[in-house]
């Protein structure tokens, strides 16, 4: 493909760099881009994104490692898509990836973004570990293999390699047991969900990786799917149906609202406690799902607090779009992460729950940078839950 | 290394500072019809000091800064026209005070309304300041500078006269403080000292605003917005003047436009009414209605188009895609009312002529002392045929606006040279001799407001 076959060549130039885009719902700050908040330069927001790409496609500007870093910052949030008020808004985030398809066919990439795709390709993960090592997550728990149980459930790269992530997955299994429901995992059968794929812009791959897995799902005879992250929870329900992948898709929060009185824990009462919850933008401004993990908190006896921005104006952990491997919006006092969880802190709460790895990880590394262990903690809601006395 | 660039990363903090094509490119373009110009580096400072440090800088090596905000005025105000550096100001965006009872509050001018808004809403939500029917990412400064109106401009003025304080880095660096606050005391009042009047209008070059105290105002309970419509333009000033000796609007503003079809050739009224209670509302409503505007009514000649709508934030951006195209741009004027039905035919005469869509507004400025009254020229960014179209007809109507006794708001560069023209050679040469004064080296925004 060349640059003139650039599949939003009719719509590029219509976004007019107002700005709404940086805001949250409640206009609180402009700050609710992820890389603008991070870099504040008009170039890393999503108007000036936008009109770098229309740019690079009329020849006015070349490619660069800078401007695709720039294209590459963007953590496929969808706050944009949120507050742009013109009628193509929907569109934006994919206008961005389409940009990273070009940059892909032209072999022109960010030296983390082709390890990660790399790594997906040879080894199932962007972290480039053994498959073989998939399954560690699952020690010691009694999780059977599945077998045509009810549900699958799925853990994804984060859950199934990352240390702190795998104590989330385990927490959600645990959970999972408790409720009795008839379920099974892949083990070291799992392979990459491929939704991070898909926002780097890798088109063949996402292919490759989806018909794969579908092909996985239908010989198994998997009909449902339990996710422990939103950014699988997506790939399933959103991007497999494009490649005749057609399963009933769970986020755990999802399955557990309904069987909470299955999963009565005898743990410590909360007392009052405060929690303040992150809303993952692969479940709430993607999928519309801001309920359900908030149902399970109220069930905790902890008191919620929200954040100014959440819901639909949460501010994003910085790590999608592949962000929490390739890292384009770290290193920073302004990474949104950190600026997040200053934001958690100043609620008053303790816990900062979480309802995805992938802003687990992130937030939990923000808390230790910012100094802020012995005030706040990051947790899964399935540890909480565990945790806490219903 | 450059010099420069090492003395902007030094002071701003390397993050904060390029001079890489791709920042270069996206600060040499305007959301406007002006063709781009590209600066030579871009910094964003975080504090006062950091924008003096560079100011001095650039004196020494004389080269230009120029400050922006949102960078949304559409008249290519904030392009660096000689180059230089372009300060972009949003990072300084801090609240430094909140005092309720005096009803002001201290900002770093980089603040964005929609900050502001958002913050008054949640700490005091009985007060408001006079929010543009900008993008909110405009900034409270770059408003200011360009004398800029919102929707307290009825009862309350320009923005720039609900200003209590400011502080400023002068073109040669220096840290200057106007209003109580210069003596010591809170930021209550810019008056009674001696009125310099030498930043606001001036479009950036004359000095960097950097801190601004600004009015607040109540902020009713109950807001709804009324629309009154007629069909015949030569009413919109009597009723304007019926609705402001009525005194009970927040905000007016007037308009006609082709699309949508319902506002073609027809005049609406926007008329915001806010109270505290139902009886206040009532009561407005009564004196406007049922009062003032009855005998339109029922001399068949105007109607009421709408009741109790809620009042939303504008989203003007919309009609840059009217024709899917992503751009307008508008020329303000300040008019007389009494001028509306003039402004409007020959708004429409020009759009006609440049086959585009006629756009016209006019909000309220004061008891009736004035209207700031727009007229936008949509088009597509991807065709440059459209483009020159709509700076020609922006050109023409600048043309207009002077012939028939309005001033122009806010010009670019094209249009302050037709007022320039026409300034009194007295007036003019004192500009000049304050620029020149403030400004030796001409490095701030120059090419703006440049008295020759
Ligand atoms: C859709 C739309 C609707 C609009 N409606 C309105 C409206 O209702 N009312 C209204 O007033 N305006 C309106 N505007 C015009 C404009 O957007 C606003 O006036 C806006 O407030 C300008 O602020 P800014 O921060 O974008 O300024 P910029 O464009 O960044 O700057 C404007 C000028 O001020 C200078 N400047 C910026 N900051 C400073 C500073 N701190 N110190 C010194 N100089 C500085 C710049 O160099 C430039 O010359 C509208 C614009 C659009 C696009």
């Amino acid at each position: 493909m060349s640059l003139a076959e650039y599949k939003y060549q009719d719509i590029i130039h219509r976004c007019f760099r107002c700005g709404y885009c940086k805001f949250p719902t409640d206009w609180d700050d402009v700050t609710n881009c992820p890389a603008y908040a991070r870099y504040r330069l008009e170039s890393y927001s999503t108007g000036g994104r936008l009109w770098l790409i229309r740019a690079w496609l009329t020849g006015e500007i070349q490619w660069s490692q800078h401007l695709a870093e720039i294209v590459y910052s963007c953590a496929a949030c969808k706050n944009c898509v949120e507050k742009c008020p013109l009628s193509f808004h929907n569109d934006i985030v994919n206008m961005i990836i389409a940009a990273k398809n070009e940059m892909v066919e032209l072999g022109l990439l960010p030296a983390p973004v082709k390890k990660f795709l790399q790594n997906i390709q040879l080894h199932g993960n962007p972290y480039g570990l053994p498959a073989k090592r998939r399954k560690a997550w699952m020690d010691g728990l009694n999780i059977e293999s599945y077998h045509g149980q009810e549900y699958l459930y799925y853990v994804g790269c984060e859950g199934a390699y990352d240390t702190r992530a795998q104590l989330a997955a385990r927490a959600v299994a645990t959970l999972l047991l408790k409720t009795g429901i008839s379920f099974g995992a892949l083990g070291n059968d799992e392979a990459c969900d491929g939704n991070e794929v898909e926002m780097l812009g890798e088109d063949g791959l996402v292919e490759l990786v989806a018909e794969k897995n579908i092909k996985n799902f239908q010989k198994l005879g998997i009909k449902k799917i339990i996710t422990l992250s939103p950014h699988a929870y997506n790939a399933f329900k959103n991007i497999y149906p494009r490649f005749g992948g057609e399963f009933k898709v769970f986020h755990y929060t999802q399955v557990l609202q309904d069987l909470l009185d299955r999963i009565k824990q005898d743990g410590q009462s909360a007392q009052g406690a405060k929690v303040t919850y992150h809303d993952p933008c692969f479940l709430g401004r993607w999928n519309s799902e801001y309920e359900a993990p908030r149902t399970l908190l109220k069930a905790t006896g902890f008191q919620l607090i929200e954040m100014p921005r959440n819901k639909r104006g949460a501010l994003c952990c910085g790590g999608g779009g592949g962000n929490f491997v390739t890292d384009f919006l770290g290193g920073s006092e302004e990474s949104p992460a950190r600026i997040r969880v200053r934001e958690a802190h100043a609620t008053g709460a303790t816990i900062l729950a979480v309802a995805c790895p992938n802003c687990l990880t992130m937030l939990e590394d923000a808390v230790k940078v910012e100094g802020l262990e012995e005030e706040l903690m990051v947790k899964d809601i399935a540890e909480i839950l565990i945790e806490s006395k219903q | 290394m450059d010099p420069i660039y090492r003395a902007l990363a030094e002071i701003v903090g390397e993050e904060y500072v390029s001079d890489q094509p791709e920042e270069l490119f996206t600060y040499s373009k305007d959301l406007g019809t002006s063709e781009p110009i590209q600066p030579d580096y871009v910094a964003a400072p975080k504090t006062a000091e950091q924008v003096s440090r560079i100011v001095r800088m650039a004196n020494q090596k004389k080269v230009p800064v120029v400050p922006l905000g949102g960078g949304i005025s559409l008249a290519g105000l904030a392009l660096p026209l000689r180059g230089g550096i372009t300060l972009d100001l949003k990072r300084m965006d801090g609240i430094i005070e909140l005092n309720e009872k005096s009803r002001y509050i201290v900002v770093e001018a980089g603040i964005s309304h929609g900050k502001l808004t958002s913050y008054l809403h949640r700490h005091a939500p009985h007060l408001m300041h006079s929010e543009p029917g900008a993008p909110p990412a405009a900034t409270i400064g770059g408003n200011v500078v360009i004398h800029g109106q919102g929707d307290l401009a009825h009862p309350y003025g320009f923005n720039s006269d609900m200003i209590n304080g400011m502080e400023v880095v002068l073109p040669t660096g220096e840290i200057c403080r106007f209003g109580s606050c210069a003596i010591g005391s809170g930021w209550y009042t810019l008056h009674p000292l001696p009125d310099l009047g030498l930043f606001l209008g001036w479009s950036g070059s004359t000095g960097i605003l950097t801190k601004i105290s600004l009015r607040l105002f109540p902020c009713k309970k109950i807001r709804e917005m009324d629309i009154f419509v007629v069909e015949d333009e030569e009413l919109v000033p009597d009723i304007l003047y019926e609705l402001t000796h009525a005194g009970m609007a927040e905000d007016l503003v007037a308009w006609s436009q082709e699309i949508p079809p319902y506002g073609n050739r027809l005049h609406h009224i926007n008329i915001n009414i806010t109270g505290d209670s139902r009886e206040e509302m009532e009561f407005k409503r009564h004196l406007m209605f049922d009062i003032r505007l009855a005998r339109y009514i029922q001399d068949g000649v105007g109607g009421i188009a709408a009741v109790s709508q809620d009042i939303e934030r504008p989203q003007i951006s919309k009609s840059a895609d009217w024709k899917k195209g992503g751009g307008f741009e508008y020329v303000g004027s300040i008019m007389p009312v009494s001028a509306y039905p003039e402004c409007y035919r020959r708004g429409m005469e020009i759009s006609i002529r440049h086959h585009i869509p006629y756009t016209i507004l006019g909000r309220v400025i004061g008891s009736a002392h004035g209207m700031m009254f727009s007229y936008s020229y949509a088009f597509n960014r991807a065709d440059p045929e459209t483009v020159r179209q709509a700076r020609e007809a922006l050109h023409e109507t600048d043309h207009m606006v002077l012939e028939i006794g309005g001033t122009i708001w806010k010009p670019a560069v094209y249009g302050q040279q037709l007022v320039m023209e026409r300034m009194d050679p007295n007036t003019l040469q004192l500009m000049k001799k304050v620029k020149t004064l403030l400004d030796p080296n001409n490095i701030m925004n120059p090419g703006n407001w440049e008295v020759n």
